[in-house]
């Protein structure tokens, strides 16, 4: 399993992996939102961990088309299948995977980009935390959604219809839960909605994904 | 250990393709599917490696012993042919990949990025990782497309090195790989399936 997640991230480094893409893509957001909406430094400060969390939540979407696609079309996933490994481990290595290189580099460059909206410094605490609890969730419901669309032509429309929907409640409570976290207000209900949403993600999501995989390789 | 197949019908998308097909492959033997083209062979091949699901009959044989090679290799365009077969190698829990890279003479080609090859060589990579897969049950799809003859030749010898070591292979191909009289050839063509029997929409869904 480490040979598939260290092969996933080196293939995400290598040139043409997408690594970057999801960054750049945050980057754009963030940085055209101030010229949008103008330099009032307290308005931005106040819709900024708004801002992060779509942002964030677009460009871990823009990625997700890749998790499955490639290794589909090279034939690599018809091998993966009669591996060792169950593919369930596959699915759930694959997000991790997917996180590790898309999620994770989203967490850590949204308190520099939340200077950019104002931020001051003790927000960054509560956009970083409820990122880092928020993000690995997107990757497995991204997953799921990317298993279901794996053998489409130009499945990329598809998947996005079918997978933002369910970023929603993560959205909401993520989001949510920055802006009172910043606020000074009790985050507890919150804080258990989004853990909730991302473990019980993290627990059943696989089975889903490996089974509609299966289908899906047929 | 042998690998039987008993009665066994395949389908594809719902279009009833082989039925009744039965064979037994044991230890050290070979076994070479023929027939025309859009019959059912790569179906056949996918069903016993566990990839299409079972509609009728039997597939025995020992778990996670077989190892499948389609019409794709599966090979990164981004990583080296080193770090392909070495992926393969630590999936499968097998060490080295020296003997792999021995077999088709890719000693020159280790360090060379995937997307580089020719097709004859990401085939021959695509072949060579069967030998670190380590498992006795090679079930391969037109394996020599794209070879060229010393190729074809080196792929017998590995089929044949693989036989004597108690290995055994089901193999679709129409090229004579020398194997002689380790190898059995099985028409495909006489389980056709009748037409009558080829549709039934709910199967997509099971």
């Amino acid at each position: 399993m480490s040979a598939l997640l260290l092969r996933d991230i080196r293939l995400a480094m290598r040139a043409g992996g997408g690594f970057g893409l999801s960054l750049a893509f945050f980057l754009i957001v963030v940085v055209l939102v101030p010229f949008g909406v103008g330099p009032e430094m307290g308005l931005l400060s106040k819709i900024a961990p708004g801002i992060l969390w779509v942002g964030a939540l677009l460009a871990c979407l823009l990625s997700l088309d890749r998790i499955f696609a490639l290794d589909f079309e090279d034939g690599t996933l018809d091998l993966l299948a009669t591996a060792p490994l169950p593919l369930e481990a596959v699915v759930s290595v694959k997000s991790l995977a997917h996180w590790i290189t898309t999620g994770l580099p989203l967490v850590l460059a949204a308190p520099v980009l939340g200077v950019l909206l104002g931020l001051q410094s003790d927000a960054f605490y509560w956009i970083v935390l409820s990122l880092l609890l928020g993000t690995p969730a997107l990757s497995v419901i991204g997953t799921f959604g990317a298993a279901l669309t794996v053998g489409l032509k130009r499945g990329g429309l598809l998947l996005s219809l079918l997978v933002l929907p369910l970023y929603v409640p993560t959205l909401i409570f993520g989001a949510e839960l920055a802006r009172r976290g910043i606020a000074g207000m009790d985050v507890g209900t919150l804080m258990s909605l989004l853990l909730g949403i991302t473990f019980a993600s993290i627990a059943l999501l696989p089975f889903a994904s490996a089974a509609v995989l299966k289908v899906n390789l047929r | 250990m042998t690998l039987t197949v008993s009665n066994l019908s395949v389908l594809r998308a719902s279009r009833h393709l082989l039925s009744g097909v039965g064979f037994e492959v044991s230890a050290g033997q070979a076994l070479i599917l023929r027939g025309p083209n859009g019959l059912g062979k790569t179906t056949l091949l996918r069903t016993i490696a566990g990839l299409q699901p079972v509609h009728e009959g039997q597939v025995d044989m020992p778990e996670e012993m077989a190892v499948y090679a389609g019409h794709l290799d599966g090979i990164k365009s981004t990583l080296t042919v080193r770090e392909n077969l070495q992926f393969w190698a630590s999936v499968f829990g097998t060490g080295s990949i020296d003997a792999a890279i021995a077999a088709f003479d890719m000693d020159h080609l280790i360090d060379r990025a995937g997307g580089m090859l020719s097709a004859g060589q990401k085939r021959r990579l695509g072949l060579a990782r069967l030998m670190v897969t380590g498992r006795p049950i090679w079930l391969l799809d037109e394996p020599t497309v794209s070879l060229d003859t010393v190729a074809v030749g080196q792929f017998g010898d590995m089929i044949a090195g693989h036989l004597d070591r108690g290995g055994m292979a089901v193999i679709a191909t129409h090229i004579d790989l020398g194997l002689g009289a380790r190898a059995e050839t099985l028409d495909l063509s006489q389980f056709k399936a009748a037409p009558e029997q080829q549709f039934n929409p709910n199967e997509a869904f099971l």
